[in-house]
């Protein structure tokens, strides 16, 4: 290239820059939207979107305390938004600018309001339960017919997970997820702050640990699919998307989602806009877009997630609001229970009996 | 006056990008965590003026670094990274020598195609080909599958998420590194002086201990650093590749930073990796000084 053909290249790159079409910056968990919609938001708005995926609250949230992160839409978890909540690190919804909030199902937002008191500066994208993906062929021909694919036992009873260990079992990666979990099918409060009741949980995992192949939160919804593994424990739409793909695939894999019997725990993603979000205005049509039910029915339509809004409801396939795994029945969701976020002395138990528990230190 | 530039041009090269990011990373070390934006407190507060600074150099203590010898995770997680980190460097060694070697009495004109192939994959990105080893080590992967087909094992191996994916994703990667320094030391080597050796009664095998090995220590010790200090912080491979129970200072700090939102603490463990990894730099930085030294 000559110089002047590269001067030249330059001053166009200055000047598309400087005539650059408005922008707003979505930063959300992986394989969570059909990518449709953000072709479709781009179309209807004429903004540019560029988003971008990660697969831990723990990301994400490091990211919000750090400041300037760029993004004008983020999505955590309840206790995570409560936390950066108080930590100054969004800003209030402006409701006039939400015309479509009227479609959110009061149900789902009575619960988010423990994490967002008036849910004023978050919506909920999606909610759902953590539970057990099983591989139904590979399960019963270790455990037999009568396997507890329902039950909690099933990965915390060290007898079941010797013969399972040879298939491969995932674990999540999620202390605040994990925890909560082995509590409860110890007989505990899943949602305990005390120290002497968390350290409980570690004799659960200690007996389990040598047959738990990895601790990873999204490696699982390909290993169930492809066959690699046979049990994981993990969200539930990212369960039933491994079921979705094997199904494509078409390769003799069946896979299956319960919440466990002994009960489950119940989170909800929140859309929320940044304290120093650059384009505020943008992030607000975003959060609209999605609010519209049409919309919102076609994310949870692709992702096997259910959604907090009611008005979606009559465009959501049968797949999707018929199956109890994503949309629960009243008694599943009796037995479903959420937590509360840890405070930093307790959190750093937490996570040292994590590192604990993965590394056997 | 030029002489004094031609030397402020490294000195400021260190100050912008190691001296400046260090006292950063020392500071935060020795502050507290808060729930905030940023995460950790005291920052300095200029607008209060004196009062502020004051305050400011009031709030650091050494409380984290204390911390660090109460809990037997972090010692047990430096001295896990450094077997790692040393093992995977006499490997690296062992395989890159003979490559190094094998180049270096190839013929000449094969020695540019040869040295390309060297540095070949670097045109692939580090992650991809990271990614690909699970590809190839899973247990459904092409190397079961391989030797599934062969006979040679009748169960499919479990190498994926265990330390000898680990240590294979570091001596793949870090490899090139390995065999350049080498290379360029063994290319350099007279080899009259081998003909004299063998000459005077020495066998080839002893040759090569007496005259080979010395006079290319200088690339085995530019390759083993080159090899051992990123591989003693290595994060992604065994991230991507070693189980849970890989455990490595990379992966400790990534905790303290993300799962326990402690900047001070994790601080705390960066700078007392980067006072383990000053030594060895230290012994390599002396040992370049020799090297050119002893060429003039």
């Amino acid at each position: 290239m000559t110089f002047k053909s590269l001067s030249l290249t330059a001053v166009l790159a200055l000047g598309a820059s400087a005539v650059q079409a408005e922008e707003v910056r979505v930063y959300n968990w992986s394989d969570y939207i059909d990518e449709e919609l953000l072709a479709k938001f781009e179309a209807e708005t004429g903004i540019d979107l560029i988003y971008d995926v990660f697969d831990s609250n723990e990301v994400l949230e490091t990211k919000m305390l750090a400041g300037g992160s760029g993004y004008d839409v983020v999505v955590p978890s309840g206790t995570f938004l409560q936390r950066q909540i108080s930590a100054g690190a969004f800003q209030k919804l402006d409701m006039s600018k939400l015309p479509n909030h009227k479609n959110m199902w009061d149900v789902v937002e009575k619960r988010t309001a423990q994490y967002d008191p008036d849910n004023a500066y978050s919506i909920n994208y999606m909610w759902g339960t953590t539970g057990i993906g099983v591989n139904v062929g590979k399960v019963t021909e270790l455990l037999g017919e009568d396997a507890p694919i329902d039950s909690w036992a099933l990965v915390f009873d060290p007898a079941n997970m010797e013969k399972l260990a040879g298939c491969g079992v995932h674990f999540l990666d999620a202390p605040a997820e994990m925890i909560p979990a082995a509590l409860k099918y110890i007989g505990e409060d899943p949602d305990s702050q005390d120290p002497d009741v968390i350290a409980k949980a570690e004799g659960v995992y200690m007996a389990v640990r040598p047959y738990i192949q990895k601790f990873h939160s999204s490696e699982y919804i390909n290993g169930l699919a492809n066959g690699d593994i046979c049990v994981a424990v993990g969200w539930s739409g990212d369960v039933l998307q491994a079921r979705d793909r094997a199904a494509e695939a078409d390769n003799g894999v069946e896979i299956a989602y319960h919440a466990p019997k002994e009960g489950a725990q119940m989170w909800f993603d929140q859309m929320a806009i940044p304290v120093d979000a650059p384009n505020p205005d943008a992030a607000h049509k975003f959060l609209n877009f999605i609010m519209d039910a049409q919309n919102m029915a076609a994310a949870s339509n692709y992702v096997y997630y259910a959604n907090g809004n009611l008005a979606s409801q009559e465009f959501l396939v049968e797949d999707v609001i018929g199956d109890p795994a994503i949309y629960p029945d009243a008694a599943t969701l009796e037995n479903l229970f959420t937590t509360r976020p840890y405070p930093a002395k307790v959190q750093r138990v937490v996570t040292r009996l994590w590192t604990k528990i993965k590394s056997g230190t | 006056m030029r002489r004094l530039l031609l030397i402020a041009v490294p000195y400021l090269w260190l100050l912008a990008l190691f001296l400046v990011p260090f006292i950063i990373v020392l500071k935060i070390s020795l502050s507290d965590i808060a729930l905030a934006i940023p995460p950790y407190t005291p920052t300095l507060d200029f607008a209060a003026g004196w009062a502020g600074i004051k305050a400011f150099f009031a709030g650091l203590d050494f409380e984290n670094f204390i911390w660090l010898t109460e809990d037997d995770l972090y010692w047990k997680a430096y001295l896990s990274s450094l077997t790692i980190a040393l093992i995977s460097t006499v490997l690296t060694l062992m395989i890159g020598y003979p490559i190094a070697y094998g180049m270096a009495r190839a013929p000449g004109e094969w020695r540019p195609t040869l040295m390309m192939l060297i540095i070949l994959p670097f045109w692939t990105s580090f992650l991809i080909r990271v990614y690909s080893w699970m590809g190839i080590l899973s247990q459904e992967g092409f190397l079961n599958q391989f030797l599934l087909w062969t006979g040679i094992i009748n169960e499919p191996l479990i190498i994926l998420n265990t330390k000898i994916a680990v240590y294979i994703g570091i001596v793949y990667t870090y490899l090139p590194f390995m065999i350049l320094p080498i290379y360029a030391a063994l290319d350099r080597l007279d080899e009259s002086l081998i003909e004299a050796a063998e000459d005077l009664g020495c066998s080839r095998l002893s040759a090569f201990w007496l005259i080979t090995v010395p006079l290319s220590k200088n690339g085995i010790a530019a390759g083993c650093f080159l090899v051992f200090i990123p591989a003693l912080g290595e994060f992604v491979i065994p991230s991507l590749l070693g189980g849970s129970g890989t455990l490595m200072i990379g992966k400790v700090l990534w905790e303290e930073f993300f799962s326990n939102r402690d900047w001070p603490v994790a601080s705390a463990v960066a700078i007392v990796l980067l006072l383990l990894l000053v030594i060895p730099i230290v012994l390599f930085q002396r040992n370049q000084q020799k090297q050119a030294e002893a060429e003039q």
